[in-house]
């Protein structure tokens, strides 16, 4: 693994949907090597703690990155102020885990709400292989429907109040979809109870999923072992670092008892 | 002239510079490597060792604070016999010095781990008496001078190497707690350790640290961090390590002048992980701008 950081140029901006933003960077020594399922540490000047942010495309042939995200609070608002032509600071790529890309399988891809961004270059993978089943609050939320659906999966949109999409939960269209067809993996980003929905029913129908988890982060590269997460592996507990040992988890590692 | 204006002995170790990444936030340093090489540091003081493994505190185990972070990760370690048996050998490779930052929850552990190291080659030995995150330990021993004197004579005995103790700032005069140290045996002192916090989050009304309380530090200690070091280069004849909130050159000098010959760089990794090696090339330059080799300026701080 290697680690870069340094100061690179923001080349585009976009604002999909209300607080929720989105850079490209010209970085060709990280895109160059990361990996999907990666994420990029952030700096934003006057905070002493770095804003993790997943990677959501990588495009090797320009040399950029496209990271998509949320105003949680005072870091990520001061990152909307960014615009094209100002320097990101950044250490990337980071991440001892991402995704597991399996060379003609069959996908069943989930995004929950600000959780879908790092699913992107995890479509593009699987493309025409993928099934992409994406969450969010209500219509004011939703984001990456045209990317999703130019990568050639097959896509379904549900909302928790049905103002765009479905009505209803991304577990329910999940659900529904297994009764037809058994991908050989399920992945899954968006929110904890999500996610616990997700593994259980993966555990129950005995098919692989993995999952992206998120938790505070102090050096992001497992020297602090801040981000620590409990698992279970072979029956031990281990406090894994997700940072460094993730962010993408085998579900059963991080609920063994669903 | 000494052409490496940086160079210091330091408990009669050589130290090609003074700059070491703190205990706990720097691992077993595997994780820098990907960043620089080790061998440009001064020295690697490792993640704080226990006698058996520990998974350390629930997360949040980290909040941000203004210019600083409280941190409550409870000595997550995988134990003496692991650090010396896959880390150890690893580490002394690096052509840097190795500082065993050790710790325990009883007098005999730190006699255990202690007596484990001396056999093995760590250069020295940072006996950890101040981690607010452990309820049964550390910092029991380091706020009171009876329990910090009990702890370096017991290292003292188990060791050969040299031993310098980690002082707590969580204490009302850390002055006489150096000198108790100093009195039974100790090679030097480190300090500052975390100053405890703590942080609630004010829409659920519940504390961000899983622990509820943690250490500070980062930039909003640095004042404190050298006020303390000073007090303690003056009360005390053996050498001083001093951390807390260093993240610049000019941060180093000032600990430095305040009576360290050592700095230890602990949060502002975080921030900026290049930091050692910034500070080190800042260093160099100043010497050759004041024409001085580092380690003379130590302690001149003229007071009023
Ligand atoms: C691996 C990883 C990938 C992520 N990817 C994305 C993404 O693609 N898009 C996106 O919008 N968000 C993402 N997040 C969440 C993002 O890091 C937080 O929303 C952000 O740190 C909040 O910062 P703030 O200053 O706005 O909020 P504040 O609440 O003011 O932040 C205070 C402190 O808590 C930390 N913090 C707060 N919430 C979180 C959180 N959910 N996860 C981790 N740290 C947190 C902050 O980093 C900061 O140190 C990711 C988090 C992780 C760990
Ligand atoms: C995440 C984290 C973990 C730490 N773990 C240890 C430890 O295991 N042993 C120890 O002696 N000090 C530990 N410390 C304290 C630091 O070594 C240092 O004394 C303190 O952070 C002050 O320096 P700074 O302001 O440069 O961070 C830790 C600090 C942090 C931030
Ligand atoms: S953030 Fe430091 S170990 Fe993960």
């Amino acid at each position: 693994m290697k680690y870069c950081q340094g100061l690179y140029p923001i080349i585009r901006k976009e604002n999909p949907a209300a607080e929720v933003y989105g850079l490209v960077i010209l970085c060709p020594e990280i895109a160059a090597i990361a990996k999907c399922g990666q994420f990029v540490n952030i700096r934003i000047d006057g905070f002493t703690l770095r804003r993790p942010v997943s990677i959501c495309e990588i495009d090797r042939q320009k040399g950029t990155l496209r990271i998509v995200f949320q105003i949680r609070g005072k870091g990520t608002d001061a990152m909307s102020l960014l615009n094209p032509g100002d320097l990101i600071d950044m250490v990337a790529p980071l991440g001892g885990r991402g995704f597991t890309l399996q060379e003609g399988a069959n996908a069943i891809i989930i995004g929950g709400g600000i959780g879908n961004p790092p699913m992107l270059e995890l479509a593009k993978f699987y493309g025409g292989n993928a099934t992409v089943i994406s969450g969010f609050r209500n219509a004011a939320a939703v984001i990456l429907q045209e990317d999703f659906k130019s990568t050639g999966a097959k896509t379904f949109l549900c909302t928790n109040d049905g103002t765009a999409g479905e009505k209803g939960f991304v577990t329910d269209i999940l659900g529904r979809e297994l009764q037809t067809h058994t991908p050989d993996i399920i992945c899954a980003c968006g929110p904890m109870p999500m996610l616990k929905g997700v593994a259980a029913i993966a555990k129950e129908k005995g098919i692989r999923s993995e999952v992206s988890l998120e938790e505070r982060m102090g050096c992001g590269v497992g020297g602090c072992l801040v981000c620590a997460c409990r698992t279970v592996k072979d029956g031990e507990e281990i406090f894994a670092h997700v940072c460094k040992d993730g962010p993408v988890f085998d579900s059963k590692e991080v609920f063994p008892n669903e | 002239m000494n052409e490496n204006r940086l160079e210091t002995v330091f408990c009669g170790i050589k130290f090609k510079n003074p700059i070491i990444p703190a205990s706990g936030t720097f691992g077993y340093g595997r994780e820098y490597e990907e960043f620089y090489p080790l061998s440009s540091l001064g020295g690697i003081s490792v993640k704080g060792t226990t006698g058996k493994r520990r998974n350390g505190n629930l997360p949040p185990r980290i909040a941000e604070t203004p210019s600083g972070m409280l941190n409550s990760v409870g000595l997550q370690n995988p134990g003496i016999d692991s650090f010396i048996e896959k880390e150890l050998p690893y580490l002394k490779t690096k052509n840097t010095v190795i500082i065993a930052n050790i710790a325990g929850s009883t007098v005999s552990e730190y006699e255990e781990i202690a007596g484990k190291l001396d056999s093995t080659d760590v250069d020295m030995l940072e006996v950890n008496i101040s981690c607010p995150n452990v309820k049964a330990g550390g910092a029991a021993f380091g706020v009171s001078c009876e329990g910090a004197g009990t702890i370096t004579k017991i290292v003292r005995r188990a060791t050969k190497k040299p031993v310098m103790m980690k002082l707590s700032p969580n204490v009302t005069d850390i002055a006489s707690i150096a000198k108790a140290c100093e009195a039974e045996g100790a090679d030097a002192v480190s300090l500052i350790n975390t100053l405890l916090g703590m942080r609630i989050d004010i829409n659920i009304r519940r504390p961000i640290l899983h622990n509820n309380v943690g250490g500070l530090s980062g930039p909003a200690v640095f004042p404190v961090a050298v006020r303390m070091v000073w007090q303690v280069a003056n009360a005390v004849n053996i050498p001083v390590c001093g951390m807390g909130g260093v993240s610049s050159w000019e941060d180093a000098v000032e600990m430095m002048l305040a009576g360290a010959s050592l700095i230890q760089v602990g949060a502002a990794l975080f921030t900026d992980p290049m930091t050692p090696v910034k500070i080190i090339d800042g260093l160099e330059d100043y010497c050759r701008r004041q024409n001085t080799d580092l380690k003379d300026i130590v302690g001149t701080v003229k007071p009023w």
